[in-house]
């Protein structure tokens, strides 16, 4: 039978290495529009929706953590506790589709499919997520920053599921931004999530390069300036040193001068509203 | 095709049998071709239009994305099912009766979005309803019948409540 | 206590549509909704590359695959193998050479989508890759080998007109170029064919523009006779254009007749974009001569209009384009070169505007810098030059129709503007939307004006008559036309006309097919007009004769009984009966053909009475910019537009509204992007459409006065809505940026850079 709907890890995982080729599926938002447009014909799925663990969302304050199943919809973190928990991950959850997708899209997909444009990535990145994956045999948790490895790349191996993301909570200001050519329902051109925790300000960075990128350079400078000294020029200057760290491409949707220059913008804004100036 | 499925489906309340189906097909292509359901349409094949919205488990979703095969053991609702009574719903009605329809194609999977923000929340605002409504897209309208369909269910649920 | 008269539903009300209950239940048959008993699925191989000489074509693999009935090529089609609206210079499949990217080469019918799908990528095409011509000018140039039989020139035409020596101080240039726009109707195309049981002739249903014109290109291919091909409206989701050339017809019939068994084809949303013509390209370069108060003296003008692989309707396109030269202004001299080319592009051909939007966006763009260089109001310069009815136009032509232009600006003018922006506004007002881009101080605001005349029904002696024919019979009428309803409202329209003239209630309409004369298009902002015209003369020539009959009965002269309400009454006298009772047990059909007054094509000067009417139109647009990211949220649109009669007012909202929202794509996202003739965006995840957030406040007055020339005194009103607001969503950016910025659709880093 090609169509798997397993109800337990376990028995996901056990279907997968007995089924190295299956095509893992959750709310099928991406895999689905590969097989509509005729890039995929698969012949086995998995599919994740059933299992209970992928459902499930926790804050866990005494440890200082948010755990987010694999298979939670952009819906569940758009509102509620989990966005007074993560706010840049609701913002960032709110830009993802359409409302009818974000009741379908997950985690585990945008992590699944790794495109330097998806929406919840540098949320993910910025809050120095952790990635949990299982195989049969195996479980491993691995940083954001070593799971994304290249565009659609990530180091999952074949045999391996994305159960969730634990993500740490931060102790300050946290946001996301999104440029798009249309109010709603757009791909993103670019995109900033910028997250201040013990005083220190984090900044990654959507669809200007191969992968999310780090802005690990200007995190450093701004954090040696201090954020209690952040001027509208300093915040500026901010925005040029996250802009050189782009590492951007031409393509139908933008040009790399456009995405730097965007991306710059968007730091420059965040880190300003970040210290509320 | 060798890999050829059966399989159950639930829709608007009915078990519904899917014999020799291919597994690509899209939830959306076996309610049209193999189960005489066309109300929901299909106009992008990628979740960018909402003309094929439908419910999954009372969640407002693009069946063009969901694989069918997968969609087992859930409560599936068409736009079939809004008035299996015969007789229009309040939404429906004033999407006639405002001007909200003209070539029609976007208006199954918009009356579903609008019925599926209304059970959410009663009294949206402005904002609320237009990102409630900005997956579905009306090429015809330029929307502003659309939202006064949307105002006019609001204001008769007031004030039928009241 | 008042006694309320029930409101009818006649010319005038807003009736609704007699479809809306089946659409919004999901219940109306689109064309894709459509089966029949052992029906097959067709689908289309088409080419890679944007120009390529076909070496071989290999079908032993696509034949192999169970559940594949039939493979077709241009070998295989059995009458003329090119069809076209104007000339006949696009292959029903690809022969020797591939002319665009997503030409057809070959068809397959199969038992299931996905079969056809497999049979398709098993047919080995062998192609010699040829370097495409993609860029208009070495079109024009000949600076390369005709890509087509034809040529590479599709249409020249120059407008030489009144003293081109003349000069004025004031000079205003500047070169505007126009993106490519897709209509974007959401059913895309589709169709059901139907071999007849003895295999002479074959039934199709169709969601397209134009029944007749389908038919006789079909017939031509299919080598059969008109009458052996019967065309079926399909129901239609949306057209803008786009459905008036062939796209899958010829195939899904030709493949029905060589199974014996019912096909159907249905495009894809990618397939759609490679399946239609879409709105041209085009650079425009135009100077002005004008006065120091403003009056324009001359235009210097040139047209090049991209048209892509095929002719398609490029030449009336650019006719219409020249021809506007000067917008819904008075000008004396013109010099006008224009051009519609082939190149290895996308072809192009109608889209609502046609024509017109490109040399608006043009014209209003020079009233603008007329505006800064003169120091006068950008109203007021407008206002100074508008044309009038009596006025000669650059083709010589007089204008002849209502000109309401200066109540039109008056009126958009009066209307209030927007708020200021709050201090804490909504994040989803802001431009970036959801995408929470900007913060209140990021943001601009601009005003800017744009203001057009379009003209109507089709033009250069074409006669694009419309037939419709009226049943009375006790008391109720049935209407029978081929006029497209395609969402635009016609079927709603059509039984007012009846409701109003014969005093009737119930009212319903025959199937839409070719079982009656032509109607002509659902285009050019025709079918009020046209279609409108044609049930309006058959419901006259009813009423006549049953006052005839009435007249007959009662011993009076026919010419004292007239219609009051749903009444037949005696006007000098006391008879009165319902129209119900006057026709008990009476039955009269009449059948009416409606010609507008004939046109004539243009001399090599470009002058002759080329147009048989105008609408005008004013637009004001207030938008708010993110300066530095060069994002935009279009506020509020404020509009007047010349109706010449309002014949249902929720209708004609909906089309202002809906154009509104067609011409601000264009304004700020809309345009499919071509790169060394490769589509780039063919989707809706690239392709972007307005959403509801995108959607700006319209303010809108109707403004009547009645043409004598339209039958009922109404303009179309379809194209009006979507051209002018292009230009004036632009200035608005141009007023809040201070960039000069001459295309179209503006993209972020035309703003911020």
């Amino acid at each position: 039978m090609p169509v798997f709907i397993p109800s337990s890890l376990t028995d996901a995982t056990r279907l997968l290495s007995n089924n190295p080729s299956a095509h893992l599926v959750t709310g099928g938002t991406d895999l689905m529009v590969e097989v509509n447009f005729n890039h995929r014909h698969p012949e086995t799925v998995i599919s994740l929706r059933k299992i209970p663990e992928f459902q499930h969302w926790n804050i866990d304050n005494k440890s200082g953590v948010v755990h987010i199943g694999s298979s939670v919809p952009y819906a569940t973190m758009e509102h509620g506790e989990l966005a007074q928990a993560l706010p840049a991950l609701a913002e960032a959850a709110r830009t993802v589709g359409s409302p009818q997708i974000r009741a379908a899209g997950s985690l585990g997909g945008n992590l699944g499919t790794c495109s330097p444009a998806g929406d919840s990535l540098p949320v993910l990145s910025a809050l120095n997520a952790i990635v949990h994956l299982h195989s049969e045999t195996t479980s491993r948790s691995v940083p954001f920053a070593e799971f994304m490895v290249g565009p659609k790349r990530n180091s999952r191996l074949p045999n391996e599921i994305i159960s969730g993301v634990t993500i740490p909570l931060t102790n300050g200001w946290q946001g996301y931004a999104k440029v798009g050519v249309r109010n709603a329902m757009v791909i993103s051109v670019a995109s900033v999530c910028l997250a201040i925790h013990d005083g220190n300000v984090r900044v990654a960075l959507g669809s200007v390069g191969p992968t999310i990128i780090r802005g690990s350079e200007s995190e450093a400078w701004i954090n040696s300036v201090g954020l209690e000294n952040v001027t509208p020029s300093v915040a500026q200057e901010f925005g040029e040193r996250v802009r050189a760290e782009s590492r951007p491409i031409d393509d139908h949707r933008s040009t790399a001068e456009y995405r730097r220059h965007a991306v710059g913008v968007l730091a420059t804004r965040l880190l300003l509203r970040g210290v509320q100036r | 095709m060798s890999e050829l499925e059966h399989y159950t489906l639930t829709i608007n309340g009915e078990d519904r049998h899917v014999s020799d189906a291919w597994i690509g097909e899209s939830l959306l292509y076996v309610l049209r071709e193999r189960l005489g359901l066309p109300g929901s349409k299909g106009a992008c094949e990628q979740g960018e239009c909402g003309s094929c919205t439908v419910y999954v488990d009372n969640a407002a979703v693009c069946s063009c994305l969901i694989m069918a095969a997968t969609a087992v053991g859930t409560q599936i609702a068409t736009v079939e099912g809004l008035n299996q009574d015969g007789s229009l719903t309040d939404v429906q009605q004033a999407f006639v009766s405002e001007g909200a329809v003209q070539c029609g194609f976007c208006t199954p999977g918009l009356v579903m979005a609008v019925h599926h923000l209304l059970d959410h929340n009663e009294t949206p605002n402005e904002q609320e309803i237009k990102e409630a409504l900005s997956g579905n897209i009306c090429r015809c309208t330029g929307y502003g019948r659309i939202f006064a369909a949307v105002d006019s269910v609001i204001s008769i649920r007031k004030s039928t409540a009241s | 206590m008042t006694i309320t008269k029930t409101q009818r539903d006649i010319l005038g009300s807003s009736a609704l549509r007699p479809d809306g209950v089946s659409k919004v239940q999901g219940d109306f048959a689109f064309s894709s909704d459509l089966h029949a008993e052992n029906m097959l699925w067709g689908a289309t191989l088409r080419s890679p590359h944007p120009y390529a000489r076909i070496i071989s074509i290999d079908l032993s693999g696509a034949w192999k695959i169970a559940g594949v009935e039939c493979v077709i090529t241009a070998e295989d089609v059995p009458g003329q193998l090119t069809y076209g609206l104007i000339s006949e210079d696009q292959p029903v499949f690809a022969k020797d050479f591939v002319r665009y990217m997503g030409e057809p080469v070959a068809a397959v019918a199969a038992d299931h989508p996905e079969t056809c799908r497999r049979a398709l990528a098993a047919i080995v095409v062998v192609y010699e890759v040829l370097t495409p011509l993609t860029n208009p000018e070495h079109a024009i140039d000949e600076a390369r080998e005709p890509i087509h039989p034809d040529g590479n020139i599709i249409r020249r035409q120059q407008i030489i007109h009144g003293d081109v020596n003349a000069t004025a101080p004031i000079v205003v240039e500047g070169t505007y170029d126009i993106g490519m726009q897709d209509q974007a109707f959401l059913g895309t195309e589709s169709a059901l064919a139907i071999p007849d049981h003895d295999g002479a002739g074959i039934e199709v249903f169709v969601a397209t523009q134009w029944l007749h014109e389908d038919r006789k290109q079909m017939a031509k291919c299919l080598a059969l006779p008109e009458e052996k091909v019967r065309l079926v409206l399909g129901g239609v989701g949306g057209a803008f254009g786009a459905r008036e050339d062939i796209s899958l017809q010829v195939h899904t019939a030709l493949l029905a007749m060589r199974t014996s068994r019912p096909v159907k084809m249905q495009y894809g949303r990618e397939e759609s974009f490679f399946g239609h013509v879409h709105r041209h390209p085009a650079q425009i370069w135009m100077r002005h001569h004008a006065n120091t108060d403003g009056r324009i003296v001359k235009i210097e003008a040139r047209f090049v209009f991209d048209g892509g692989a095929y002719s398609s309707t490029s030449s009336a396109v650019l006719i219409n384009g020249v021809t506007h030269t000067q917008g819904p202004y008075q000008c004396p001299n013109a010099i006008v070169d224009g051009y519609a080319v082939r190149t290895n592009n996308p072809p192009c051909g109608a889209m609502r505007g046609f024509g017109v939007v490109q040399a608006c966006f043009a014209h209003e763009g020079q009233m603008d810098k007329l505006a800064v260089a003169t120091g006068i109001d950008e109203v007021e310069i407008r206002l100074r030059n508008i044309i009038h009815t009596g006025d000669t136009m650059i083709t010589g032509q007089v204008l002849e129709s209502v000109a309401p232009l200066e109540r039109c600006i008056r009126e958009t003018a009066a209307m209030p503007l927007p708020r200021e922006m709050e201090a804490h506004p909504h994040e989803l007002d802001l431009p970036g939307g959801s995408g929470r881009t900007a913060d209140r101080r990021n943001i601009v605001r601009g005003i800017g004006w744009g203001v057009s005349m379009k003209n109507l029904m089709y033009s250069e002696g074409f006669d694009d008559y419309s037939t419709a024919r009226c049943t009375l019979t006790n008391g109720s009428v049935e209407l029978k036309f081929a006029t497209s309803e395609v969402g635009q409202g016609f079927v709603t329209l059509a039984p007012q006309i009846a409701r109003s003239v014969l005093g009737v209630d119930n009212v319903t309409y025959d199937t839409i097919d070719t079982q009656i004369g032509s109607a002509g298009s659902t285009s050019a902002s025709r079918q009020t007009w046209m279609s409108g015209g044609a049930v309006d003369g058959a419901c006259r020539m009813v009423r006549e004769r049953l006052f005839e009959h009435v007249g007959a009965l009662h011993g009076i002269d026919p010419l004292r009984l007239a219609i009051d309400d749903t009444d037949v009454v005696d006007t000098i006298g006391s008879l009165r009966i319902t129209v119900q009772e006057a026709s008990t047990n009476f039955t009269v059909s009449e059948t009416f053909e409606y010609h507008h007054r004939p046109t004539q094509d243009l001399d090599d000067n470009g002058q002759g009475n080329c147009h048989v009417a105008f609408a005008f139109v004013a637009h004001r647009a207030v938008v708010d910019v993110d300066v530095e990211l060069g994002l935009v949220k279009v506020v509020q649109i404020a509009t007047a537009q010349d109706v010449g009669r309002v014949l249902n007012p929720m209708s004609v909202i909906g089309q202002i509204e809906g154009g509104i929202a067609q011409g601000l794509g264009l304004a700020v996202m809309e345009e499919i992007i071509v790169t060394n003739g490769i589509v780039r965006n063919p989707s809706f995840t690239d392709y972007l459409l307005p959403t509801a957030l995108d959607a700006p406040q319209v303010l809108i007055s109707m403004i009547e006065e009645p043409d004598p020339q339209a039958p009922m005194g109404a303009k179309g009103v379809g194209e009006a809505p979507c051209i002018s607001v292009t230009p004036a969503i632009v200035a608005a950016i141009r007023n809040a940026t201070g960039k000069s910025i001459d295309r179209c659709p503006v993209r972020p880093q035309d703003i911020c850079f």
